[in-house]
């Protein structure tokens, strides 16, 4: 017998748990072990009520030196639940821990089998492949990594200016990337919060100068990640800088170049007011933008187009901070973890023409009545429609893009409470009636529905019913010149025809459209939907499946602020808990290239979902990174010559399992 | 003098390409006539079954047995050998992994006779006649060895010490085995006597693989102009040199012509032809089922591609594989 590190002889104990009733009561545990006792290599066969308690532990400690043992098998639940219990205990009683096996007798047996005859053979049947098993396995070490302390955050949304500055008030460096050219995500753009009606201008942009002026902060803004390699505690990150064509270091925001622009007038949609004013091709997205400085517009700059413009910027940076010749630069940074705060976008309410939206003027979107209703708007603050008119009727639709298999299934959260808030803010302003159709109203969250109960003290109307239609087809005199809404009132059980002034689309929450892009470039899951996928839903919500990478905020699924502020925080200390660990334990479940059995053949090379994979050139040989491995075994299934080999499932062990499963001898261990 | 070391030759269900292997040493055939004698090789020599019987057991140091075991006279002879032989070599692919004949076990005993002696489009035959195991004519009795049900590798019969793997071993192995056996310095029990690695180690247009293949077709050799520099899969040609242990120096591949498998699977693999799936199916390019199918359809017989010499060895091997009925 090889590799088995104890003079040949293989001395296995085994131990069947009652789990209380939860295995007993289907599974004669008694049985069990008496015939396992019988196979060849078992020294120690017993039952007990609980492995899993001390004194369970303590008896596979003990048996372990009096009676030599060098296997251990527990037959109880799932590994998931307590492998680590056990092999803890192993290493305890003096043997290496990945001596051990478990069996999965409780979700694999009791708990989906009613007939007890039948389900205690089934459990001597995965007792004795655990028994073949064994035979096999070989003392491990496991790997440690050391965590580099500084973080990378991607995205400046409330989500990462929160997670950012908890970190580098930790103390942490903290690399804070925003495509943009400032920070501050939607919640810049919102005019106030529900349901405190805070400004967000108010509240945010405090965070967004300390985010500034932080010393452990480096703010990059205008720039994206173009290329993700190593793994948790070994990050490189290579970042994108797009020019701006403003130097950053000598820019002060003072905006004269902005006045001075040759275009009197601004010519191009402002995004930062989602459309509804125009901006010049030099530009500040938004006064409190962070940071102050200025950045041109390519696409629309006369200098770019025509290289003929008389530079009136130029001209009047005394600072000479202008310089269209500025470049593209790639910075490269080391990183240990990595937050994505990457947000959302809202959905494009074109996509549901019977609404309108494109079609009647005075059908806007939530998003653009935020900013018709601030006071930094478009419009300062006044409700003045397209059309000019002030509305004295708004009807709000919620659930646009939401709740609809039509286009998304999901509720986002926040379309309830935010029309709330712009009801209020529209009676507000205008004073008109304001009708909210809905589905149904949800309020949940503190102080939310008291907030909606306030609504209801405002005499802002609440229709039950999905909107069918908004029209502009007048049927009756007091319709014409407004838009009709059509829906069913379910309360009252009839279809009633609302004519209003101006129609408000409560508009969802959809992943960002290069999710899956970005995704891939850091190796981790979407749900169907396309948000981040988290590592647990319930018990490691901010946790991915690659180590070292978090996420919080909308691009892991619709929230509000406050939930995406406590995910932030919570990813915060995610990232904290390895810096401050300095290292990280690897399950040795890895895969590696036995060198002088590759042939070179490159079959492995490009199907590693974790680019593990590289090629030695001057070896002509696969190379695998055993940081960055997960253990997923899909190149040991591919390597058509055995090359790759896997700890803990190597070949000879899961045939023989599966001898054993078949109730045929494994040669190894006769 | 002393007697020199017996070497014998034999051959059970094969075509004879192996026997040609052995001439095919040329020259070098003299040497080992000289430092050896052949007791036995029915091909060559007129040495008789009760030659070998009437020598002493394991008198022979080594006798090299070609061809799948499919008759009970192949088994009986096979038996034999090991009885007077220190030593086996299952010589070639037949003995070593079943080879072609060993095709035939995706077929029962019955279907392989009919198909022979009734359906094939040569066979006239309005009798159904069919050869029996014991015929008297004219008073004598005439007997056939049995047609068993399934094709066995050599070592699925007898127990064999060495493997030259092959179709056929080149002369190059087999006269680097020989000067190994006879030099005493034995290597251990079971070992297959060529490098344990895949053939791409060794492939004369290894460079030119590149490391992002994706497959959306396989094309057979004669449909296309072969680029003689380029990978052959990288030309879409279902070569199986990933998946097969290397030693024959890449002669097909230099002959324009993608591996077939012949050295069988490397000592880690017990399932070449899985192996080879498992590995281009990781390469197809299409993600739905449809595209797939359409790409898997370009390979006309799956069997005879992936297990053209491997069959019997391979975990596909039948439910009924130890019926010799």
């Amino acid at each position: 017998m090889h590799g088995n590190g104890h003079n040949g002889t293989v001395r296995i104990g085994f131990y069947i748990c009652h789990c209380g009733h939860n295995i007993a009561s289907i599974v004669d545990v008694k049985a069990v072990s008496e015939y396992i006792k019988s196979l060849s290599g078992v020294v120690i066969s017993c039952e007990y009520k609980y492995m899993c308690s001390d004194p369970g532990q303590e008896l596979i400690q003990k048996d372990i030196k009096e009676h030599s043992l060098n296997r251990i098998i527990v037959a109880s639940c799932s590994p998931l639940l307590h492998e680590h219990t056990f092999r803890t205990a192993v290493e305890k009683g003096g043997l290496n821990p990945y001596y051990f096996q478990m069996v999965n007798i409780r979700e694999d047996v009791s708990w989906v089998h009613t007939d007890m005859k039948a389900a205690t053979e089934k459990a001597k049947d995965l007792s004795r492949a655990a028994v073949q098993r064994v035979f096999h396995h070989k003392s491990l070490e496991t790997k440690h990594v050391k965590i580099h302390p500084d973080v990378l955050i991607v995205g400046g949304g409330i989500a990462g200016i929160h997670a950012a500055l908890t970190l580098a008030n930790a103390g942490k460096k903290v690399y804070l990337i925003e495509r943009n050219p400032t920070i501050g995500g939607h919640m810049a753009m919102f005019d106030k919060t529900f349901p405190t009606l805070d400004c967000a201008a108010c509240i945010l942009t405090p965070k967004m100068s300390q985010v500034k002026n932080h010393p452990n902060i480096i703010l990059w803004t205008y720039s994206e990640v173009a290329k993700v390699d190593g793994y948790v505690g070994n990050y490189k990150i290579s970042i994108r800088r797009k020019p701006r064509y403003v130097n950053e270091e000598l820019c002060v925001g003072c905006m004269d170049c902005i006045e001075k622009c040759v275009y009197k007038e601004g010519k191009t949609p402002d995004e930062f007011n989602v459309g509804l004013s125009k901006r010049k091709p030099i530009y500040i997205p938004f006064p409190q933008a962070t940071p102050q400085i200025v950045v041109i517009d390519r696409e629309t700059c006369i200098e770019f187009k025509s290289g003929r413009c008389k530079k009136t910027c130029v001209e009047a940076c005394d600072r000479k901070a202008i310089d269209f010749k500025q470049k593209e630069e790639i910075k490269e940074i080391e990183v240990g973890t990595i937050i994505l705060t990457t947000g959302y976008q809202t959905f494009d309410a074109s996509r549901v023409p019977f609404y309108g939206y494109g079609k009647y003027p005075n059908v806007y979107t939530s998003l653009e009545v935020e900013r018709l209703v601030n006071a930094s708007g478009p419009t300062g603050g006044e409700l003045i429609l397209r059309d000019g008119r002030h509305p004295k009727t708004v009807g709000i639709i919620h659930c646009v893009g939401s709740r609809d298999k039509n286009t998304n299934r999901w509720c986002s959260r926040t379309c309830c409470m935010y029309s709330l808030k712009l009801a209020h803010l529209l009676k507000e302003h205008t004073d008109a009636e304001v009708y909210n159709f809905y589905i149904d109203i949800r309020a949940a969250g503190k102080s939310y529905e008291e907030f909606y109960d306030k609504l209801l003290d405002e005499n802002v109307h609440f229709i039950r019913g999905r909107v069918a239609e908004v029209s502009d087809w007048a049927v009756r005199p007091s319709e014409e010149g407004k838009l009709i809404i059509r829906a069913e009132d379910t309360l009252i059980g009839i279809v009633r025809r609302v004519p209003v002034d101006m129609v408000v689309l409560a508009v969802g929450m959809e992943p960002q459209a290069d999710s899956q892009d970005v995704r891939r470039m850091f190796n981790i899951s979407c749900s169907t939907e396309g948000f981040f996928l988290e590592r647990h839903p319930k018990l490691a919500p901010v946790d991915t499946f690659t180590d070292g990478i978090f996420i919080a905020g909308a691009c892991q699924g619709p929230k509000d602020i406050p939930d995406s502020v406590a995910q932030a925080g919570a990813a915060a200390a995610q990232a904290l808990i390895l810096i401050d660990s300095g290292e990280i334990e690897l399950e040795p479940n890895t895969a590696y290239v036995v060198q002088n059995e590759c042939s070179g053949c490159r079959t492995c090379l490009t199907i590693c979902p974790f680019t593990a994979i590289s090629r030695d050139e001057a070896k002509q040989k696969a190379f695998i990174n055993e940081a960055l491995c997960k253990g997923c075994g899909t190149c040991v299934a591919a390597c058509p010559s055995g090359a790759i080999k896997q700890n803990l499932f190597e070949d000879e062990m899961i045939f023989s399992e599966i001898d054993g499963l078949l109730k045929m001898e494994s040669p190894a261990c006769c | 003098m002393p007697d020199k070391p017996k070497v014998a030759f034999y051959w059970c269900a094969s075509c004879g390409g192996c026997e040609e292997s052995v001439v095919d040493l040329a020259e070098s055939i003299l040497d080992v006539v000289a430092a050896v004698d052949i007791v036995m090789w029915p091909v060559a020599m007129d040495f008789k079954k009760k030659d070998v019987e009437a020598m002493a057991d394991g008198s022979i140091l080594v006798s090299l047995v070609n061809g799948a075991i499919r008759t009970s006279e192949q088994e009986e002879m096979a038996k034999l050998m090991r009885k007077k032989s220190k030593l086996i070599i299952a010589y070639g692919s037949c003995a070593h992994t079943g080879g072609i004949p060993g095709l035939a076990n995706q077929f029962e005993r019955e279907e392989v006779l009919r198909y022979v002696y009734e359906e094939s489009p040569s066979t006239v035959n309005p009798q159904k006649t069919r050869p029996e195991l014991k015929v008297i004519t004219n008073g004598s009795t005439v007997t056939l060895p049995n047609f068993f049900n399934v094709v066995r590798a050599l070592d699925q019969v007898i127990d064999v010490d060495y493997y030259l793997p092959g179709c056929p071993p080149t002369p190059k192995l087999l006269k680097q085995a020989l000067e190994v056996l006879l030099s005493g310095k034995l290597p251990e029990k079971g070992a297959v006597l060529a490098p344990d690695i895949a053939l791409c180690d060794e492939c004369p247009k290894k460079d030119t693989k590149p490391s992002d293949l994706k497959f959306t077709e396989f094309k057979r050799p004669h449909s296309i102009q072969i680029d003689p520099k380029v990978c052959l899969l990288a030309q879409s040609i279902l070569c199986m040199g990933p998946a097969t242990r290397g030693g024959c120096e890449g002669v097909c591949i230099s002959g324009n012509m993608p591996c077939t498998g012949c050295f069988g699977p490397t000592s880690r693999i017990k399932d070449q032809g899985a192996k080879i799936l498992s590995a281009l199916a990781s390469q197809v390019e299409a993600r739905d089922e449809k595209g797939i199918d359409e790409t898997l359809a370009t390979i006309p017989d799956p069997v005879g591609t992936f297990y053209r010499y491997g069959l019997p060895v391979s975990l596909l091997r039948r439910k009924n594989f130890n019926s010799t009925g």
